[in-house]
């Protein structure tokens, strides 16, 4: 029987008058998708097992505003922003980590306008940086050894924010065969699901946008698809699905890749 | 005499109508929202060094770009060219820079030459990648032949065209004119254009000086030489006056265009004022909305008068390349949106009230200012909201994924436009799909665009194994 974590919670710490170093962002998708808190989960044991000093909002975290805001609903998404802002400038929060490139996009590039001040940081960075640092060793053999992986990058995270580097350094760490799809970094496909798309049908056309980037992984051959961004996680997931691929091919997140291959 | 006093009517002409144009067209762009972009004069600056003068996102496709590029650099030495053309017109002067600089002459000639020959063989290439491989992203609805009369929409083709045969004229002229002046001057008729020696060595134009193309007459040979220096100035002087009416008006407007690109991360849209003055009186019952006179009329954008002054100049910028559609996830699916389309449609609604004399009135809409104008009237119920300009499904179909704005080689900010009409569907009209409806109901009241409870939000942190010390990994 293992050990369990017990997932720290700012309220809790601030009240035994401790600061702690990182808020953890979850998200909505962290929180409430099934196949998501998985992600959640294994990026809550890498914290816990490097010793990072964290906590989670836990209830007290809601919506930041990101899909009210990319529909046209800009009322809502400043009455979420501003909720959560004056949480956690109650809670004097500096530091913030994020699994989420629309949470971490808009904390980070359309709080300050609010009067939200952070660092913000996306989980594939705080990984590399893990990485690089040491603190984080990735065991030599493990489940990925040899096998060919592609990275699929977010829009919120390349386009939005230039992020293209982090999530593959963290891949590069693996043993692990690395495949490009023929649109990446800044020519990156969109998954099909930004700009509150993940919330209504597709307009009218002749094609889904997910199935669309399904003929570019399929072309890589890989077995493994990384993403790391909920949505870009459903969208792909519902690809290899329709594809009917799900036993040759899996989707997980950076996350989940670097919990399954590091030594504790 | 007569032919200085003649140039310089046929240029004073040029450069007044060519001003008359560009105040027309900054009339327009006026028509926007204040936007403030006087920010960071060193980063636009370098934008614009790099985006417009370096050609820098042009080079994603090579083929396109590399043969734009030779268009683009002979633009730039052959004004060195135009501007001898001007001094010797008004002073009857006869190639005034090579009496100055003898061997930069030679080496400005040889550039010249050579670019002028290239500039032909590029321009036959893009009409035949236009007209014969028809290329797909100059394709699209936007894009379509004209059934009936032409208008802006679906000019776009006969536009490239003009302006490549144009482009060829003009250096067909540029040719006329050395190799008649060679031949001249080797007949030793050089008298005729009151210089004695020819300065310059011209690479190209001496192959067929040598094969006597125009015979031996200096008579004749004066002439075609006559016709190719005007021919050369004065289908340059069309060329300018003809740019604000084209795309490629963005031999101009890419300067100033990407000097004020958005700089911000392109993640980031703006938080408008007016909207969070109504989110602090919804906090607090007691606040009274501050008004900005200068400020947003409405929530979101119904026509070109509640985009900022900057989407206007984006739409002038545009030169129809399709880029941006070429990479749109929403329009490479089948669906109705073309960013391409958006920019081209506020571009056209500007001219539409420029046309018709529309201005603003307290409300900033667009009403008619001369009751005269036939169909002033008709103009004015128009929007670029709507189904003669840009529809809702267009709108909706948008995943702001960026594609189109990172695309774009004159830094055009398409995302910026759909949003703002995005948000005056729903925050005015309230017409949205219904399941963004149900998002909307969910985000608040659990918090969460799930119906999910909020009380439910931490059972993730229920039961999570802390990694145990990796012995199945460790081989
Ligand atoms: S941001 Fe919208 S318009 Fe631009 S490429 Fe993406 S889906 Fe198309
Ligand atoms: S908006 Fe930009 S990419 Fe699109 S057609 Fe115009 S110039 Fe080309």
């Amino acid at each position: 029987m293992s050990e369990k974590i017990q997932v720290p919670v700012m309220a809790d710490k601030v009240a035994a008058g401790q600061n702690p170093e990182y808020l953890f962002w979850v998200g909505c998708a962290g929180s409430f998708d099934s196949r998501y808190q998985r992600v959640t989960q294994a990026f809550v044991q890498i914290l816990d097992a490097v010793g990072i000093d964290y906590a989670v909002l836990g209830p007290e975290e809601t919506c930041t505003g990101d899909p009210a805001k990319r529909s046209g609903n800009e009322f809502l998404f400043q009455m979420q922003a501003i909720q959560n802002i004056e949480v956690m400038n109650m809670y004097e929060v500096k530091k913030i980590i994020t699994a989420c490139p629309h949470c971490f996009n808009t904390i980070k590039n359309e709080y300050p306008a609010l009067g939200g001040n952070y660092e913000v940081i996306h989980h594939s960075s705080f990984l590399q940086e893990l990485i690089d640092s040491g603190k984080v060793k990735m065991s030599g053999g493990g489940e990925f050894k040899g096998k060919k992986i592609t990275y699929h990058d977010s829009c919120y995270l390349g386009r939005a924010n230039n992020i293209y580097e982090a999530p593959r350094k963290v891949l590069e760490a693996l043993d692990a065969d690395l495949a490009e799809m023929k649109r990446c970094r800044t020519k990156g496909l969109c998954c099909g699901a930004g700009g509150a798309q993940m919330f209504k049908e597709a307009e009218k056309g002749k094609k889904e946008v997910n199935i669309e980037r399904m003929d570019d992984v399929l072309e890589t051959k890989a077995q493994i698809v990384a993403a790391a961004c909920p949505f870009c996680m459903t969208m792909l997931s519902d690809g290899v699905k329709h594809a009917e691929k799900e036993t040759e091919i899996e989707v997980l997140d950076l996350a989940e890749i670097v919990a399954k291959n590091m030594d504790a | 005499m007569i032919s200085q006093i003649l140039f310089l009517l046929v240029t004073a002409a040029a450069a007044g109508l060519f001003a008359f144009q560009l105040r027309k067209v900054r009339q327009n762009i006026q028509l926007g929202r204040p936007l403030d972009r006087s920010d960071q004069p060193g980063e636009r600056w370098k934008t614009m060094a790099l985006v417009a003068f370096g050609q820098q996102k042009m080079f994603k496709r090579f083929t396109p770009a590399f043969l734009h590029a030779i268009v683009y650099v002979s633009f730039l030495v052959i004004n060195i060219e135009v501007l001898e053309i001007v001094i010797d017109g008004i002073f009857g002067s006869h190639r005034i820079l090579g009496q100055f600089s003898g061997p930069l002459y030679d080496v400005l000639m040889v550039v010249n030459e050579w670019l002028a020959l290239l500039v032909i063989v590029a321009c036959v290439i893009f009409m035949i990648r236009r007209n014969i491989l028809k290329v797909k992203r100059f394709d699209g609805v936007e894009m379509e032949e004209s059934k009936g009369t032409i208008t802006r929409r679906n000019y776009s083709h006969l536009d490239a065209n003009i302006i490549l045969v144009t482009e060829i004229v003009l250096m067909a002229a540029l040719f006329a004119f050395n190799v008649a002046d060679i031949q001249l001057h080797a007949l030793g008729a050089g008298a005729l254009q009151s210089i004695d020696n020819l300065p310059g060595t011209f690479p190209v134009s001496s192959i067929f000086a040598d094969m006597q193309l125009f015979g031996t007459n200096p008579h004749t040979l004066h002439l075609i030489e006559r016709i190719g220096w005007w021919g050369h100035i004065v289908g340059i002087f069309l060329f300018l006056n003809y740019l604000p009416i084209s795309k490629h008006f963005h031999i101009i407007m890419a300067f100033p265009n990407t000097y004020f690109s958005k700089l911000e991360p392109k993640g980031e849209l703006d938080s408008p004022k007016n909207i969070h003055e109504e989110v602090k009186a919804a906090f607090d019952f007691n606040y009274q909305p501050v008004e900005d006179p200068n400020g947003p009329k409405r929530f979101g954008a119904k026509d070109i008068t509640d985009l900022t002054w900057k989407s206007l100049m984006d739409a002038y910028t545009c030169t129809e390349c399709g880029r941006c559609t070429s990479v749109c996830p929403a329009n490479t699916t089948g669906k109705k949106l073309s960013p391409r389309k958006i920019v081209m449609d506020v571009r056209d609604r500007m001219e539409e009230a420029s046309k018709y004399k529309l201005v603003p009135n307290e409300e900033g809409l667009l009403v008619p200012s001369d009751d005269s104008i036939e169909g002033a009237a008709e103009a004015a119920q128009h929007t670029l909201l709507g189904e003669h300009y840009i529809t809702n499904e267009e709108l909706l179909a948008c995943t702001t994924c960026n594609a189109c704005t990172e695309a774009c080689p004159v830094n055009i900010d398409q995302v910026t436009i759909i949003t703002e009409m995005r948000r005056y569907l729903i925050m005015e009209e309230s017409s949205m799909p219904e399941e963004w409806g149900i998002m909307t109901q969910n985000i608040e009241n659990n918090g969460a665009p799930w119906a999910m409870p909020a009380a439910d939000r931490f059972n993730w942190a229920m039961d999570i194994d802390k990694i145990e010390s990796n012995e199945k990994v460790s081989e």
